[in-house]
C-alpha cells in the first residue's frame, strides 16, 4: 500500500494506492498519526483512484481520517472511489458521515 | 450436490496472508467465469472471513487458518474458513452491524459484509474451539446476463 501525503497551500491531499487491508491498515494508521493537529488544514482530500481492493479495515480508517479533520472543525472531501470500495463503504453508510466525489 | 472441483489451503494467521488467500480464493472461482463484481464480491468476503481469524481468533498467537473452495454444478461458488481459535460466546450478537470487540481499528462491518456480498452465510463457532464460517455465492451463466 501506498500512502502520499501532499500540502498544498491550505489543503491536503492524501492518496492511497494498492491494497487497504487490515495488514495495510495499521500503516496507514501510523502515517495519519503523524498528521500534527495544529498544522492539520481545514480542508482535506483523499484520493482513491488507485485503491484496488479495500475491506472494513477500509472503513476504519476513513472513519478515523475523517475524525481528525472534523476534531480541527475542517471538513474531508472523497475523490475517485473504485466500484468495489464504494461497495464496501456503502455497507457502513459511509455517504451519510463523509462526501464522496 | 456433488462438488466439480475442490481446493484446500492451510496458511499461519499472519497478516500478510489476507491478500495471499483472497486472490487464491478469486484465481479458483475465475473457473467459474464471474464478472469482475461477483469477484469483487468473492474477494472482500474471503477477506473479512480470514481477517477476522487472524485478528480475533488468534489474538496473541499465530495459528492455523483453513480454506476450503469448491465449485458447484449449478454455477455455485462456496467457500468455508475455519480457525481452532478463541470462538465466539454469542454468534447472533457478533454478527449484528457495528458489534465489535475489538478497537477503533475495526469498526463491526464484517459479518455484514459477508452477509449482503454473498447469497448464503453460516456461522459456527465453540468458545476454546474455534470458528467456521461458510457462504455460498451463485455466479450467473453468461447466456443468462
Ligand atoms: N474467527 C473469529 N474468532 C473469534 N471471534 C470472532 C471471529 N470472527 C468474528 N469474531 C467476533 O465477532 C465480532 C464481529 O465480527 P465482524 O467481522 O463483524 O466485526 P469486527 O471484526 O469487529 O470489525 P471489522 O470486521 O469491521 O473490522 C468481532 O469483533 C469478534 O468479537
Ligand atoms: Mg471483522
Amino acid at each position: 500500500m501506498d500512502v502520499k501525503i501532499e500540502r498544498k497551500d491550505s489543503e491536503l491531499l492524501v492518496s492511497l494506492a494498492g491494497e487497504l487491508d487490515q495488514h495495510a491498515a495499521r500503516g496507514v494508521m501510523l502515517h495519519f498519526r503523524e498528521l500534527e493537529a495544529q498544522t492539520l488544514p481545514e480542508r482535506c482530500t483523499l484520493d482513491l483512484s488507485s485503491l484496488r481492493f479495500t475491506d472494513s479495515s477500509g472503513i476504519a480508517v476513513l472513519l478515523g481520517l475523517h475524525r481528525r479533520v472534523s476534531d480541527i472543525g475542517g471538513s474531508l472531501r472523497v475523490v475517485g472511489t473504485p466500484q468495489q470500495a464504494m461497495k464496501v463503504f456503502d455497507a457502513a453508510g459511509l455517504r451519510r458521515v463523509m462526501k464522496f466525489e | 450436490m456433488k462438488a466439480v472441483n475442490e481446493m484446500n489451503l492451510t496458511f499461519p494467521s499472519r497478516s500478510i496472508n489476507e491478500g495471499f488467500a483472497r486472490s487464491v480464493a478469486a484465481a479458483f472461482a475465475a473457473q467459474l467465469d464471474p464478472t469482475l463484481d461477483e469477484l469483487g464480491d468473492i474477494k472482500t468476503a474471503i477477506s473479512e472471513a480470514v481477517t477476522n481469524c487472524i485478528v480475533h481468533a488468534y489474538p496473541d498467537v499465530i495459528g492455523s487458518i483453513k480454506l476450503r473452495c469448491r465449485i458447484y454444478p449449478d454455477g455455485r461458488f462456496e467457500a468455508t474458513i475455519s480457525d481452532r481459535g478463541v470462538g465466539i460466546p454469542d454468534v447472533e450478537k457478533a454478527r449484528e452491524p457495528m458489534f465489535s470487540t475489538g478497537g477503533p481499528e475495526r469498526s463491526g462491518m464484517g459479518f455484514t459484509i459477508m452477509e449482503s456480498f454473498t447469497d448464503k452465510l453460516t456461522v459456527r463457532s465453540c468458545p476454546g474451539k474455534g470458528t467456521t464460517v461458510r457462504f455460498a455465492k451463485r455466479i450467473a451463466v453468461r447466456a443468462e446476463r
